[in-house]
């Protein structure tokens, strides 16, 4: 079951490195939406300051959505999905690997950026910690999540725009505590209790998404 | 017990059955909803606090109730579906979720209404409004995602699997919306759950609720028997039914 | 009398509304090699779609070395490979790496990959990407996930497509190395292929397809 399991996080990697779009875009992608909120409300270093963690946790919702369209895509087009299917190993443990692939190729990259983007929103210096630490345990959380949108939708023709009406809705709740954790720390409040509850949500989802990403990936075939 | 389930579980069955009792179910439901309109508009006090606006709860409280109780009806229906494969269960669920999406919309459009006089605007970031939009995005994503399937089989069992997902998720997102409300605006009050209510208000008010969830079962028991014939079309008993009324 | 592994008894199948073919019965025993034959839409890739517990079957039962599904689903997985229309490789693998991916999911070892790669064929393409293969070799590179994995049955859907006459005889003397060492295969082809020393039993699944409209359910 390990061996599987590695076996599908190392193919998921290898196919990564040599394949450089599937996790320069988000990136390129996060940085942009971030850049068009100053434009969008004006340059005021203290209203800027204050949206800021809002902005930043909006746009890594936004960029793992997007990443996440390309997580089954590829295995289904080619019928590589297929055979995990069909493989006597459990499904679940498989798309586990393939989910923390994607993390590792599309959510982690977000984490060492945000300290970038921190400063150019004007955060203060102390809230980086809290933001790296919110967005570790809430873009694992939202991978696994989409994950689940992204096999509903895997076969369907039109799934872009269903994915996002299916999985959006979901992630409020890390939006809400990813964004107000930063935001205790700005304030200068204890920031543990926001975290504890992302750190709940993740293992929550780590327990549950995978069964049902592996039985969305089930029916897709009927 | 199972012997009863199963054939409860057989379309037919459920067809003649909801046939039977819809009328009956119908008439006292207009009962309820005339009685309960009549008492709750008319004859119960005027609040003290907010006037004649108040009375807006005998539509808004029963519709927000539903919404969340549809909800558990779709994500009880689908687990039923894709453990024991039951077909009943798959149209059920089906049935309900336009009828739960309208009574969430209901819900929305009546807050905001009350919304207006008691706030000063048309649309407050309340903890439960805010939580009734969140879930009226769910009803519409699961009938999005029903309706995107060309197989109407794999459409089902997907749909039934994000109901599920769905309903793990609805209380975690009731509970963060609440937190958020508090977190960002500490002296909010939320006027709908009046800790007392008096018992001339209450009574219309669950009137109002029964009236409400039997409107829910005549429709959804309408919109289950049409949806029967539309995929037992084929098969003895429709045909012979659509005989017997010269169809 | 050689042992008997599948056993199907009783299946239908339905795509949407339309019955496929109801009331199939047959079994597969050690070293017995089917072909089913059928025209356009007879159903011939969802069976072997169903036989792969990809499709759910409407009525039936599969059994597997007289163990009954679903209970001996995993059991049956582990001995079953299943080559569909798409050939399940990674492009931007070479054919080792994609077959050393299939060994480990398949709990296999993985020492013996260049001899099957050697076997089929591709010794001088091993360490190529698969990007750069003919249609025809990334054909050969999927079939080779059939001896990688070690299973003792084969379900080939058009197993022939794109490869050429060598090609062709490959694949035929590979069936016939498996069944003379007691495996089984299941396989659709609109091409003749001729095994040498192994009898091939047809399927023929027109002759138990449903034409009038009295089988159509919900």
């Amino acid at each position: 079951m390990l061996e599987a399991f590695n076996a599908v996080l190392n193919r998921d990697l290898r196919l990564a490195m040599r394949r450089r779009g599937d996790w320069v875009n988000p990136l390129v992608f996060f940085v942009i939406v971030i850049s068009l909120f100053p434009l969008g409300v004006g340059p005021d270093t203290e209203l800027l300051r204050q949206i800021a963690p809002g902005i930043i946790w909006v746009a890594s919702l936004l960029a793992t959505l997007l990443a996440s369209e390309t997580l089954f895509r590829a295995d289904f087009d080619d019928g590589s999905l297929e055979q995990l299917v069909l493989s006597s190993q459990p499904l679940s443990v498989l798309v586990l690997a393939k989910v923390l692939a994607h993390w590792l190729i599309t959510g982690l990259p977000l984490l060492f950026l945000s300290p970038l983007v921190a400063v150019v929103l004007q955060l203060q210096g102390r809230s980086i910690p809290a933001l790296m630490a919110s967005l570790l345990l809430g873009t694992l959380t939202l991978s696994l999540v989409a994950a689940i949108g992204a096999a509903l939708t895997v076969g369907l023709r039109k799934g872009g725009v269903l994915l996002a009406l299916l999985v959006l809705p979901l992630f409020i709740p890390v939006l809400i505590f990813g964004s107000s954790s930063v935001l205790a720390v700005e304030g200068g409040f204890p920031v543990q209790a926001h975290l504890s509850m992302l750190g709940a949500l993740f293992l929550l989802s780590l327990a549950l998404a995978p069964l049902a990403i592996a039985a969305s990936l089930r029916i897709i075939y009927e | 017990m199972f012997q009863w389930f199963h054939r409860l579980a057989s379309l037919k069955n459920f067809y003649r059955l909801a046939e039977i009792i819809t009328p009956w179910l119908a008439v006292l439901c207009a009962i309820l909803l005339a009685v309960g309109l009549y008492r709750g508009l008319v004859v119960a006090p005027t609040d003290y606090e907010q006037g004649e606006s108040y009375r807006i709860i005998y539509v808004h409280v029963p519709s927000a109730w539903m919404s969340m109780f549809v909800y558990m009806v779709i994500a009880f229906c689908s687990a039923i579906y894709l453990v024991w494969n039951m077909k009943l269960a798959d149209i059920v669920a089906q049935a309900s979720a336009p009828m739960g999406a309208a009574f969430t919309f209901l819900a929305l459009a009546t807050g905001s209404l009350w919304g207006k006089p008691m706030w000063g605007t048309w649309w407050e970031w309340d903890a439960r409004l805010t939580s009734e939009l969140i879930l009226l995005f769910l009803y519409i994503g699961y009938m999005a995602l029903r309706g995107a399937f060309e197989n109407s089989a794999a459409g089902a069992k997907a749909a039934a699997i994000l109901a599920l997902v769905g309903v793990v998720n609805i209380p975690i997102i009731h509970y963060s919306v609440e937190w958020w409300n508090t977190l960002h605006q500490p002296a909010s009050i939320t006027k709908f759950d009046t800790p007392s209510i008096h018992i001339s208000m209450l009574i219309p008010l669950l009137m109002m609720a029964l009236g409400f969830k039997l409107f829910y079962l005549v429709n959804m028991f309408s919109r289950t028997r049409s949806m029967i014939l539309e995929r037992e079309a084929s098969t003895s008993w429709v045909r012979n039914r659509a005989q017997e009324n010269n169809l | 009398m050689s042992e008997t592994l599948l056993e199907i008894d009783d299946l239908s199948l339905f795509r949407g509304q339309r019955c496929l073919f109801a009331g199939l019965s047959f079994s597969l025993s050690a070293g017995q090699v089917l072909q089913l034959v059928g025209d356009n839409g007879s159903g011939k890739t969802s069976l072997l779609r169903a036989l792969c517990t990809l499709l759910p079957l409407e009525t039936g039962t599969l059994t597997w070395r007289s163990e009954p599904l679903p209970q001996g689903r995993d059991n049956y997985l582990a001995e079953l490979c299943y080559a569909g229309h798409a050939d399940a490789i990674k492009l931007d693998l070479t054919p080792r790496e994609n077959l050393a991916f299939y060994a480990s999911l398949s709990n296999v070892p993985a020492h013996h990959i260049d001899t099957v790669i050697d076997k089929v064929g591709l010794a001088a393409q091993r360490d190529l990407p698969c990007r750069l293969l003919s249609a025809g070799q990334r054909r050969r590179v999927s079939l080779s996930r059939l001896l990688v994995s070690k299973a003792v049955l084969w379900l080939l859907d058009e197993l022939l497509t794109a490869l050429d006459a060598k090609g062709r005889a490959l694949v035929a003397g590979l069936i016939a190395e498996h069944a003379a060492a007691g495996g089984a295969a299941i396989f659709t082809t609109h091409q003749p292929l001729s095994l040498d020393g192994v009898r091939v039993d047809p399927l023929d699944l027109n002759a138990i397809q449903v034409q009038d409209d009295s089988g159509v359910h919900s």
